[in-house]
């Protein structure tokens, strides 16, 4: 084994370009623990800590350029309010500990269903801009994930950041696990209302073979949103309506039975918390509704 | 050789108070483990050592048609690779009760995760490489994995040719032993009944997962022997098992106790002991073997898993009658500890309750799943489990109060064991249960706060799954009843050293035992009790080695008991040896001497009267007193192997809990609110110690309610979640408060009353939470841990 | 591989790093300071928890060749890093310690073999005093998170710390006499202002 210490981004892209087996490890939450455990002998890790733009973060008009390894504390941290989605799945990672390591660059590269930013960067809408010695090009979060543990990257690219849309309304992530702290998910769920297109996302963690959106469930519930008037006259959502979002988000899961839970269960929590969010989502953007028409 | 860093050193502690028994002393051994000085076993390093690796098998069972270690031999680095063939002796087995486990495997493994090759090399990676260049050849065979598979007529033998002392009564070589027990009449008593209750009740495989893992170092010696450092429940234990299959004797083989990071059952049994040894002596270099937390999982044996049938019935006025039950235990490929934690489970089968008229059966299972042995409250917790389950059935059927219900048929004092012994000293069950029902309830809804949910008080925690929807609360009571101390006629003894002199002018004693400190604090009890029995205030608490008798093991709840009891003995012995000198020194100078009960109190001899006599340090100038002596609680008699009758214990431990749980009832996730505990301690030699032990297996008693559990797969025999990642066990949001009442009525056979309490809290933890899971859902819930796909219909 | 770094505020060199060796790995066997522990090597339990450049981290998941240059602060070292910092005037927490304050200390060694008279910071004292260490292993990893915790946030609330310590496992204690630790060290530090 190597071990490789790019001391700039351009370093790194030239030794990813010259080794594409380099494993490229920054936070070490699922790189070292592969280590460890004896899984993997990559030919050469490839150290990104030195370089320094991955870990910073910009926030723009539109959206935040997120750095690849910005720990999910700084996210939690000072991404509330534009990221308020991945802000909550960033308090969900792990421990403390490991919220200072990791960042959203490893669950991408990982690419496991489980990894706790997806379903909070489907929902979102966001792309990951990745760049090799041949170019930089930027890769939609719908076609990112390609299969259990795949993702789109070619072998000589890295992932040097996520550009994810600014939230224009509220967002909800959610994870069942068998412990209330330190789990990884049995299955996951995040809901962004997007007011300013009128349309709402989703994003489902851990229940199918890769991080999915519920697409059915969203476009039955644009509609009814639509047909009911409802973001303009901010009624409470018809329950017949959210459990009709509800089960539809459990269709679009297609899990699996293992350790840490069976396919039932799984279909099963989706739509609970589907419906759920999309509760507290819907009666934030009514509350905001009134605090504005109240101001006005 | 020279000495390894990492070696235990003398604690000294000395007290401003006068710290004797009953005082919530603090730890000698505490300023070592907060700075990070204090050498566990894993922190053992010696110049120039090797770093041992096991490979382990792969398959739960298969003939093995050959071993190539030819490549890894090769390997640079590499300096050894033993098979069975390389055993040195013709001993090659080793077991706590039947020697049935290989070494290391020899023409067959039995189950996933069995020893089969040794590498030892100078780097563990290399080491590692090398054992994953061995090629071991399996020929798989059909897994036994239950009662059904394991006991068919035409049933694979997962040994052949058992002659072990257990073979000739067991119905089916299976078995590695079974457990009648019958008293009374229950065919008569069972008519009486008003209500009959059944119940068939799952206990998962729980794993004691302490945090230290398996490890030690071995360093060859000059005189052919060895000395191993080791973190084990029981020095001695070991020794006797090591040694033969070395081919030494038991002098050549030095052990001394490193520090041990948690044990609750699961370093009973050997692991990498042997291992370690025979790495050593081949290479002539020292060995150190250190499991990852993948490999522990492999590496000790398990709580036995469970299926328990139970009948009970009660007249209308709330009356126990009689009680059935079957109790199969699944001991996995090799007997560890298994027959007795039959005995255990047989003969606490009724629980802390009077029934007259008994049907019991218990049996341990041989199969091809992972071996189980010992672990806290061993068959007690299984049972309680269950009884306490039917106890809210019968409650519920007879629409009383399943705590009033529980007080009205609770054992006391008096009370006949179903094996007919009587419990001889205060069993304070009703009284227990009233304590803990009398506590004051957590308040409702305690995750409101003016900014809306706080999700870390609510089901699902930081996941963030609900802000108080489908949130239900729920109250549950069990108690339990567990023995203390090693049962069944077994010769129960501990051993001290206690030696007193004068150092820097001041009276000094030492306290020397091979008691196995884990973590419970044995060590601080002791030199409390040399405090009281001897009137210093320095005491030094010795490395605890088998330079000294053996101490018998950590487990059983028995430690302060038994050991304690041997301190306590050895340092009367020293006092009236003290005494004696201080009446041939002084005697002439003060009548007392010769005519006052003396006691040694301040470092000074006093009459009972309370007049001082003289210094300690005068009388002790120029002389030291020594004493090693066995010390053994009153002795115990097997159960019959028909009936199950016999004195088999020597003493009970009684908890009780109230479990105050929140439900999600949609997506099944549990908050455990509270979970508050009464329990007698008979009395508390360190008080601060006794709430620390009873809310430590409380909460082991919570995860196997609500998480922990082995998962092997019933068709390969495997294990599915060995990591740290998917076996769970509860962290700091996952606990709640636990307040504790502690009852101290003295049992007059033991030292200063004592009662033995690590385990009997891990009993009823689990059954009372159940039984609040079960009152929030109204679900039937026969199993545990109960999984959130129990609570919603998924499963 | 050579790796070159700070550990305690002393500089630390370590000769043929295996390059897939873990910041834990290096600290116990290379550089004689076991008091970080190897409970998991899965960032599971927190047991390895130290601070790198000033953030607590579990060891076990760093890269050695990661820390190259950086700072590392473990339990040998935190009494010293306590009371450092309660030097430097920052009792009110939340100010850490910047590369320039930590490389201007040295943990002291100590000489005690029993430990008796080793000088404590409030928090592993509190951990003795409340009970909090039974089998101890999970007391190192424990007490770097506590203490940067409570130099974080002074005043915590019981679902603070609880927060603060999810990362921690401990199998012997059921956690209730580590929250009185927790809080004990809080209300001494409190006292001291």
């Amino acid at each position: 084994m190597d071990f490789l210490r790019p001391a700039s981004w351009e370093e790194a892209l030239a030794a990813k370009a010259e080794h594409p087996t380099a494993v490229p490890i920054a936070g070490g939450t699922d790189v070292m623990v592969e280590i460890n455990f004896d899984h993997r002998r990559p030919e050469y890790l490839m150290d990104l800590n030195r370089v320094g733009d991955l870990s910073e973060w910009e926030v723009g008009a539109e959206s935040v350029r997120l750095g690849a390894s910005v720990p999910y504390t700084k996210i939690m941290e000072n991404l509330r309010a534009e990221l308020p989605g991945l802000a909550l799945a960033s308090h969900t990672v792990a421990s403390p500990q490991i919220r200072n390591r990791g960042g959203v660059g490893g669950n991408l590269g990982t690419a496991s269903p489980a990894g706790d930013a997806h379903p909070a960067l489907l929902a979102a809408g966001a792309e990951v801009e990745v760049e090799s010695v041949r170019g930089s090009r930027r890769i939609p979060i719908d076609d990112f994930y390609q299969g259990v543990k795949r993702n789109a990257l070619q072998p000589d690219e890295l992932i040097r950041a996520v550009h994810i849309k600014k939230a224009d309304g509220p967002q909800q992530f959610s994870k069942v696990g068998t412990r209330n702290a330190m789990v990884i998910a049995v299955c996951a769920f995040g809901l962004a209302l997007h007011p300013e297109t009128r349309t709402v996302r989703t994003g489902i963690g851990s229940a199918a073979p890769t991080p999915v959106r519920a697409k059915a469930a969203e476009e039955f519930l644009n509609a009814a949103l639509e047909e009911g008037g409802f973001w303009d006259n901010g009624r409470i959502i018809t329950p017949s309506v959210a459990k009709q979002f509800a089960e539809l988000c459990s269709a679009a899961c297609n899990p699996i039975d293992d350790v840490r839970g069976t396919a039932s269960y799984r279909r099963h929590a989706v739509g609970v918390m589907a419906r759920r969010t999309l509760t507290w989502t819907w009666e934030s953007y009514r509350g905001a509704r009134r605090a504005s028409e109240g101001a006005a | 050789m020279s000495s390894p860093s990492g070696t235990p050193t003398k604690i000294t502690q000395g007290s401003q108070t006068k710290g004797g028994i009953g005082e919530s002393t603090l730890r000698p051994d505490g300023t070592l483990k907060v700075t990070g000085e204090f050498a566990y076993s894993s922190d053992m390093w010696h110049e120039d050592m090797l770093w041992g690796q096991i490979l382990r098998s792969t398959v739960a069972h298969a003939e093995i048609v050959s071993i190539d270690t030819g490549e890894a031999l090769a390997t640079p680095g590499v300096y050894a690779v033993l098979t069975y063939d390389d055993l040195p002796t013709d001993v090659k087995n080793y077991g706590l009760e039947i020697q049935d486990t290989p070494v290391l495997a020899h023409g067959k493994v039995r189950h996933h995760g069995e020893p089969v090759a040794l590498v030892a090399a100078d780097h563990p990676e290399t080491a590692r490489r090398a054992a994953a260049k061995i090629k071991v050849e399996y020929k798989e065979l059909p897994v036994v994995t239950d009662e059904a598979s394991a006991t068919a007529p035409d049933a694979i033998l997962v040994h052949e040719n058992r002659d072990d002392h257990h073979s000739g009564h067991v119905p089916h070589p299976n078995i590695v032993h079974r457990q009648p027990i019958v008293r009374g009449d229950v065919a008569k008593a069972r008519e009486r009944a008003d209500v009959i209750v059944e119940g068939e009740y799952t206990f998962g495989m729980q794993d004691q997962a302490f945090l230290g893992p398996e490890s030690g170092l071995a360093v060859p010696e000059e005189d052919g022997g060895v000395h191993l450092y080791i973190a084990t429940q029981w020095l001695h234990s070991d020794l006797r098992q090591i040694a033969p299959v070395l081919g030494l004797p038991e002098d050549k083989v030095r052990m001394t106790l490193s520090g041990v990071g948690g044990a609750f059952g699961g370093r009973e049994d050997l692991s990498m002991q042997i291992h370690a040894c025979l790495l050593a002596l081949r290479t002539g270099k020292p060995v150190k073997i250190v499991y990852n937390r993948f490999e522990s999982f492999f590496g000790h044996v398990h709580r036995h898993p469970a299926k328990l049938y139970y009948e009970h019935g009660a007249t209308k006025d709330g009356k126990l009658t009689h009680m059935k039950c079957r109790i199969v235990l699944d001991g996995g490929a090799y007997a560890s500890a298994s027959p007795a934690v039959v005995g255990n489970a047989s003969s606490l089968s009724v629980g802390p309750y009077v029934i007259d008229d008994v049907d019991i059966e218990a049996i341990a299972l041989y199969t091809n799943n992972p071996p189980c042995g010992a672990m806290r409250g061993f068959g007690a917790v299984q049972a309680c489990f269950a009884y306490e389950a039917q106890m809210d059935k019968l409650a519920a059927r007879l629409g009383m109060d399943p705590v009033e219900f529980r007080r009205l048929n609770a054992m006391e004092q008096g009370t006949l064991m179903p094996t007919g012994q009587p419990v001889d000293s205060p069993a304070p069950v009703a009284e227990l249960l009233r304590r803990v029902k009398a506590m004051p309830m957590p308040p409702e809804r305690q995750w409101e706060s003016s900014e809306g949910a706080d999700v870390r008080q609510l089901p699902g925690g930081l996941s963030n799954t609900t802000h108080g929807e489908g949130v239900v609360r729920g109250v549950g009571y069990a108690v339990g009843i567990k023995n203390v101390g090693f049962s069944e006629g077994f010769d129960d003894y501990s051993t001290a050293k206690v030696r007193m002199e004068v150092r820097g002018g001041e009276p000094v004693a030492t306290v020397h035992t091979a008691m196995a400190e884990v973590g419970q604090g044995g060590v601080t009890v002791h030199a409390q009790i040399a405090r009281t029995e001897l009137g210093v205030t320095q005491v030094t608490i010795h490395p605890a080695d088998t330079q000294v008798g053996s101490a018998g093991s950590t487990s059983a709840s028995r430690q302060t008991y038994v050991t304690g009891g041997a301190v306590k003995n050895a340092c009367e012995l020293v006092r009236e040896k003290v005494l004696e000198i201080g009446r041939r020194k002084f005697g002439s100078y003060h009548p007392a001497w010769a005519t006052a009960e003396l006691l040694l109190e301040g470092g000074k001899v006093v009459t009972d009267g309370g007049e001082v006599l003289g210094d300690l340090a005068d009388v002790l100038e120029g002389e030291v007193v020594e004493v090693e002596e066995e010390w053994r609680h009153r002795p115990t008699e097997p159960f019959d192997l028909r009936t199950g009758q016999g004195n088999g214990h020597v003493q009970y431990s009684f908890a009780a809990h109230r479990a105050v749980v929140e439900v999600d009832t949609e997506l099944g996730l549990v908050k455990v609110i509270e979970l508050a505990c009464a329990q007698d301690v008979g009395k508390a030699l360190n008080p601060l110690s006794v709430v620390g032990q009873i809310q430590g297996g409380t909460t082991q008693g919570l995860g196997v309610a609500v998480m922990e559990e082995i998962v092997v797969d019933p068709k390969t025999a495997k294990v599915k979640n060995p990591s740290f990642t998917d076996y769970l066990i509860p962290t700091i949001l996952d606990t709640p408060t636990i307040p504790v009442d502690v009852l101290e009525l003295a049992d007059d056979h033991a030292p200063y009353g004592l009662r033995g309490i690590g385990e009997a809290p891990t009993l009823s933890s689990t059954p009372a939470v159940l039984a609040a899971i079960r009152a929030a859902t109204g679900l039937e819930l026969n199993r545990t841990p109960v999984r959130p796909e129990h609570l919603t219909g998924t499963a | 591989m050579r790796l070159n770094f700070t550990v305690n505020g002393r500089p630390q060199e370590a000769d043929d790093v295996w390059e897939g060796e873990s910041l834990l790995y290096v600290l116990r066997e290379r550089l004689g300071l076991p008091g970080s522990k190897n409970a998991c090597e899965q960032g599971e339990c927190g047991s390895c928890t130290v601070r790198l450049d000033g953030v607590p981290v579990c060891s076990c998941l760093v890269a050695a060749g990661q820390v190259e240059g950086r700072e590392v602060v473990t339990v040998e070292g935190l009494a010293e890093y306590a009371k450092q910092r309660a030097a430097g005037g920052c009792a009110s927490g939340a100010c850490g310690t910047g590369l320039q304050d930590a490389q201007g200390w040295q943990a002291k060694g100590t000489d005690s073999q029993t430990g008796e008279g080793t000088e404590l910071s409030p928090v592993q004292q509190a951990f003795i005093d409340a009970g909090a260490v039974q089998c101890g292993f999970c007391t190192p990893g424990l007490l770097v998170a506590a203490d940067e915790m409570l130099e974080r946030n002074p005043n915590p609330t019981d679902a603070d710390i609880r927060e603060a310590l999810s990362g921690n496992l401990c199998r012997c204690t059921g956690y209730e006499k580590i929250m009185d630790a927790v809080r004990l060290a809080a209300a001494r530090q409190g006292e001291a202002v």
